[in-house]
């Protein structure tokens, strides 16, 4: 091993320990931002000391050069645009893109090595490169579909039509049959070709008859699948950077999708086998008024609110889709400034992606130590004065804690346990799981039917006007 | 046989490091992990360098740009990120709402610059 080759080996080490410690910084939130830097810092080293090999073996022709450049610069220009200009409320449909991207260059890259190699491709070789074809070309596909969806460009609704189960397992059939030729190292690039047109078609056909709501899991699905590929790269060029780095990835990836599909009371099979749940306008509305349901006006709520001495807000996707994280902020401000304890019971589910509602509220200026967690609110609602849910349904619904419903065994907010509760709802109209919630006919409950950010407008005004 | 090693180990050092970090930060987690499997740059760096076909050049123009993308944007947008997130309110905003006159006792802040007494 020459010198150059040995300070390669060292730097893509420290790169890796750079990683793994930027990843462990992100344990809490005040650390957060060094360890995304320190992760930062080891993906430059890792790129100089990748350029410092490259101009010492000489290999690289001038169009080489000019290739690299012209796409790494195209990229990052295009990623940092993105990267700036992107709403909080979109991010998880940035995210995939970028989990797209990331797949769709690890099974580039496996191909050209593949390819470059005279046959027979030894198995060391061969083996992961199927793999990465595979995978990083499924996962392209399916993050360009689940960024399509979440994107609205297309429909966030399960899309079944028939012969899919037939397409879905013809597919399956081309690719593992081209992968087993492929991985014997023979038959040209062929084999390797029908592979990734394939897994191409795979990845479509597998994201698109998943709905809306599904997300979070899909997405943090997709994330370990990326890392996995981008690991099998590693195995090919035989890089252990992109061998720990992937791997970091994929564990990463596969906590959050297990969480998220405990947190929806779902296997993930069952969500991949898809066709099943609802895009985001979920239900039909029933009317306001149902049986047994309590209404509140704007001023009677804002009254309870303002001399209650602890409230939880406990905010659902249907707050980010109003874009009312500033509006219930402001709400939270004026009750803190009344002496009133306000924090937030976020629901690991309240969102597109894992934790996205927790930098929802960030960015409207929540600090971090109100948002709680599934646990912690749980623990603090038998002392909670009032309940203000906005835009969450199923996550409150009690019927979860008796079995024989679609959400039965789902972990909740226990948001009955409060004294009082107010929703801020626009009708009596279904969630995802499509049944009704019991706690808005629960005598506790005031129902405040208004679109999210009405509502809770009027609340400010209310509590400016009555209280102030 | 060393490869497999490292994927392993490295899998278990992700879920027990991973395992920890709060569910207040999935969202900057997955983008930063997201940001981290941009390392493929690395390996899209290493095909352009043994590229001498105008498949070759193709193939590694397409996956340093897609690579970058990735890289760039991801550590961009989780920096980003991690910045909104913090303890208390920012010091401008507190004055700000201090200096609202419609607002009696702004209760937070006074019992803060009481305990700092």
């Amino acid at each position: 091993m020459s010198t150059v080759d040995t300070m390669v080996r060292l730097t893509y080490l420290a790169a890796a320990t750079c990683f793994v410690l930027g990843l462990h910084l992100m344990n809490s939130p005040a650390r957060a931002r060094r360890g995304n830097q320190l992760s930062a810092a080891g993906m430059v080293a890792a790129v100089v000391a990748t350029l410092v090999l490259i101009v010492d073996a000489k290999a690289i022709t001038a169009t080489g050069w000019i290739v690299l450049a012209a796409g790494a610069g195209a990229g990052a220009a295009a990623g940092r645009y993105a990267a700036r200009t992107v709403q909080m409320t979109a991010m998880p449909q940035l995210v995939s893109l970028f989990n797209a991207v990331g797949g769709g260059a690890a099974a580039v890259v496996a191909v050209q090595e593949f390819t470059r190699l005279a046959e027979p491709v030894p198995a060391r070789v061969a083996v992961p490169t199927v793999l990465d074809v595979l995978i990083g070309a499924v996962t392209f596909t399916g993050s360009l579909v689940a960024s399509g969806k979440l994107q609205g460009l297309l429909t966030s609704s399960p899309v079944v039509f028939t012969g899919r189960r037939a397409l879905t397992a013809t597919l399956s059939a081309v690719a593992v049959a081209a992968g087993v030729v492929a991985a014997t190292g023979r038959g040209g690039a062929l084999p390797l070709s029908a592979l990734l047109l394939a897994a191409l078609a795979l990845g479509v056909v597998t994201v698109l008859p998943i709905g809306g709501a599904d997300m979070p899991v899909v997405i943090s699905l997709l994330n370990a699948l990326t890392g996995t590929a981008v690991a099998m790269a590693g195995f090919v060029l035989d890089n252990s950077v992109l061998i720990v780095a992937g791997a970091l990835v994929g564990a990463s990836g596969t906590i959050l999708t297990v969480l998220m599909a405990q947190a929806m009371n779902r296997s993930v099979v069952s969500i991949v086998v898809g066709g099943f749940g609802t895009g985001d306008s979920a239900g039909a509305a029933a009317g306001p008024a149902g049986a047994g349901v309590r209404t509140v006006t704007a001023d009677d709520a804002a009254i309870q609110l303002a001399y209650a001495s602890k409230v939880v807000i406990v905010p659902g996707y249907g707050l980010a889709a109003a874009q009312a994280q500033h509006a219930v902020q402001e709400l939270a401000g004026l009750l803190t400034a009344r002496g009133v304890e306000v924090t937030y019971a976020i629901h690991p589910v309240a969102g597109r992606m894992p934790g996205h509602m927790n930098v929802l509220l960030a960015e409207a200026n929540v600090p971090y130590p109100q948002m709680r967690e599934l646990d912690e609110a749980n623990a603090e609602f038998p002392r909670t004065d009032v309940a203000l849910v906005v835009g969450a349904n199923d996550v409150t619904n009690p019927a979860a804690r008796r079995p024989g419903n679609p959400v039965s065994g789902m972990p909740i907010l226990d948001v009955d346990a409060a004294r009082s509760v107010i929703v801020i709802k626009r009708s009596m109209g279904h969630g995802y799981a499509g049944i009704d919630n019991e706690l808005y006919t629960n005598p506790k409950t005031g129902m405040l039917f208004a679109d999210a950010k009405a509502g809770l407008t009027a609340l400010v005004a209310g509590v400016k006007t009555l209280v102030g | 046989m060393t490869n497999l090693t490292i994927f392993l180990l490295a899998l278990l050092v992700g879920f027990e490091v991973i395992g920890k970090v709060p569910a207040t930060l999935h969202t900057p987690l997955m983008s930063a992990a997201n940001a981290i499997h941009g390392v493929v740059l690395v390996g899209a760096m290493l095909i352009a360098a043994s590229a001498d076909t105008p498949v070759g050049y193709a193939l590694a123009c397409l996956a340093a740009a897609f690579a970058a993308m990735n890289v760039v944007g991801g550590y961009v947008v989780t920096g980003r990120m991690l910045q909104m997130f913090r303890r208390a309110d920012p010091p401008a905003r507190r004055r700000a709402d201090g200096a609202d006159p419609e607002r009696p006792l702004p209760a937070a802040p006074a019992r803060r610059a009481d305990g700092a007494e």
